[in-house]
C-alpha cells in the first residue's frame, strides 16, 4: 500500500471540502477500500475518514420511511429493532454480508457508493425504491446504479443517508460462492408503494429489474408464479465460478426463494 | 507522521505511525504483541482478529489511525495477571481445539465476541455460522465448535467450571 495523508473531519462540509481534490478518497468501513489499496489498485494522496461524523450514523423511522445513515455499520443494521420490525428482509440481508468481523466495520454507504456487482444492498435499494441522499441532492435508486462499480455520484459527492419506503412485503435470497462467499446470484423481491419489484444482483455487471417476474408476481404473489420464467443469459457474468447460463438459472431459483422469504 | 493514541490490553500507548500502517502492524511491530497473527493479509482468514471497544475486527483491514482513541484487546490481554486463563482459552485447551495453533488467537477472539453477542446461547449450527470469518486448516473445526459450546456455559454463568471433555 502506498502511503497517504489521513484526515478525520467531524462534519460533512469539512469532508466535502477535502474531497474536492480528485486525488483524495473517502474511507468508511474500509473493508473494500483497504484490500484495494493493498493491491495498489488506487493511489490516493489522502484518505478522509468519515467515522468521526456523528450525523452520518444511525437508523431512524421518519413517517413511512426508514432512514439509514451512510456510515451505519452492517452489524448495527442487522440488529436494529426498528428496521427488523419495518423491513426485516433488509436487516436479514445485512446479517448475511461478509462475516461477523466485516459486519462490525463495513457500512451501507460504503457498499452503495462502491456498487460492486456482487454486493447485496444495491438490489434492496432498487427493489424498495430507495432514495440516496448526498451532500448536495437526492437521487432515486432508479437513477443511481449505472453498472459495474459505477453510480450517479459525481467526483467528490458524498453519500450521507439512504431512505427506504417501508414495503408491505420484501424478501431476499442469494447463492453464495462456496469459497469466497460473494454473491453468485441474488434476488430481492418487494411489494409496496412502488408496486412489485424483482431485482437481480450478482448475476450481471450491475443490478437489474426482472420485468417478466414483476408482472407475474403482480398478478399472483407466490413462488409458483415465477417458477417457469426463464432469465436470458445474455449479458450476464460468466467466469471460473459459474457460467452465464448457470447464473441465469439461479435467477429463477433465487426468485422463488425470495418470495418464500417475503412470505 | 500521524500519532495514534489508544489503549491496548488496558495500557495506554501513543505511537507515531504512517497513514498506511495497519493496526496489526502497529500491534506486532511497534508494540511487539505478536500473538495476533497475519495469515492472509486479505481479511479472509481471521488469524488477526482483535477487539476494538469490544467488537471483533480484522486487524489487517483497519488502519492504525482508525483505531485512534479506541480500546484494543488482543489475545495477550485475555488471561488475568496471575496467569489464569480466560474461559475460552481454557476451553480451547481442554477440548484440544487446535493443532498447529496458527489460527487460534483469532479463533479465540472471534469466539468471545460471538458468545457475548448471544447471551441466550448458541446451537452447534449457530457457532459454525458465527465462525464464518475464521479459517482453520487443521482441525476441521470440530473441536473448536465443542470448545466454544462448552465455554459459553461458563461465560454466561450457567456453569461455574468448564465441562470436562470426554476422554
Amino acid at each position: 500500500m502506498y502511503d497517504f495523508l489521513y484526515h478525520k473531519p467531524s462534519t460533512v462540509s469539512e469532508a466535502v471540502a477535502l474531497l474536492a481534490d480528485p486525488e483524495v478518497r473517502p474511507i468508511s468501513g474500509g473493508q473494500t477500500l483497504l484490500p484495494a489499496l493493498k493491491h495498489r489498485l488506487d493511489r490516493p494522496s489522502a484518505l478522509v475518514d468519515l467515522s468521526g461524523i456523528a450525523e452520518l450514523r444511525g437508523i431512524r423511522r421518519q413517517g413511512d420511511r426508514i432512514v439509514i445513515g451512510a456510515m451505519t455499520r452492517h452489524a448495527e443494521i442487522q440488529r436494529d429493532p426498528s428496521l427488523n420490525a419495518a423491513i426485516p428482509a433488509l436487516a436479514r440481508m445485512a446479517g448475511l454480508l461478509g462475516d461477523p468481523q466485516v459486519r462490525n466495520r463495513g457500512t451501507m454507504g460504503g457498499s452503495l457508493a462502491n456498487n460492486d456487482p456482487a454486493a447485496d444492498y444495491p438490489s434492496a435499494a432498487l427493489a424498495l425504491g430507495a432514495t440516496l441522499v448526498t451532500d448536495r441532492r437526492r437521487i432515486e435508486a432508479d437513477d443511481y446504479f449505472l453498472g459495474m462499480f459505477t453510480t450517479a455520484l459525481e467526483p467528490g459527492e458524498l453519500l450521507t443517508a439512504i431512505e427506504f419506503p417501508v414495503p408491505e412485503k420484501a424478501g431476499y435470497a442469494k447463492m453464495r460462492n462456496p469459497a469466497s462467499r460473494y454473491v453468485m446470484t441474488g434476488v430481492f423481491v418487494a411489494r409496496g408503494p412502488m408496486g412489485v419489484r424483482v431485482v437481480v444482483n450478482g448475476a450481471g455487471p450491475g443490478v437489474f429489474r426482472q420485468a417478466e417476474m414483476e408482472a407475474a408476481l403482480s398478478a399472483n404473489w407466490s413462488p409458483e408464479a415465477v417458477a417457469s420464467i426463464r432469465q436470458s443469459s445474455d449479458g450476464l457474468n460468466g467466469d471460473i465460478h459459474g457460467s452465464a447460463e448457470y447464473r441465469a438459472h439461479l435467477v429463477t431459483v433465487m426468485a422463488k426463494r425470495a418470495v418464500l422469504d417475503a412470505g | 507522521m500521524p500519532s495514534v493514541s489508544l489503549t491496548v490490553n488496558g495500557q495506554p500507548h501513543s505511537v507515531e505511525v504512517e497513514g498506511r500502517t495497519l493496526l496489526v502492524e502497529l500491534l506486532r511491530e511497534k508494540l511487539r504483541l505478536t500473538g495476533t497473527h497475519v495469515g492472509c493479509d486479505t481479511s479472509q482468514c481471521g488469524a488477526c482478529v482483535v477487539h476494538i471497544d469490544g467488537e471483533s475486527v480484522k486487524a489487517c483491514t483497519i488502519l492504525a489511525v482508525q483505531a485512534d482513541g479506541g480500546s484494543v484487546t488482543t489475545i495477550e490481554g485475555l488471561a488475568s495477571p496471575d496467569g489464569g486463563l480466560h474461559p475460552m482459552q481454557e476451553a480451547f485447551r481442554e477440548y484440544h481445539a487446535l493443532q498447529c495453533g496458527f489460527c487460534t488467537p483469532g479463533m479465540v477472539m472471534s469466539a468471545i465476541d460471538l458468545v457475548e453477542k448471544h447471551p441466550q446461547g448458541m446451537s452447534e449450527h449457530e457457532i459454525r455460522e458465527g465462525l464464518e470469518g475464521n479459517l482453520c486448516r487443521c482441525t476441521g473445526y470440530h473441536n473448536i465448535v465443542k470448545a466454544i459450546a462448552a465455554a459459553q456455559e461458563v461465560m454466561h454463568g450457567r456453569r461455574d467450571t468448564l465441562a470436562p471433555a470426554e476422554a
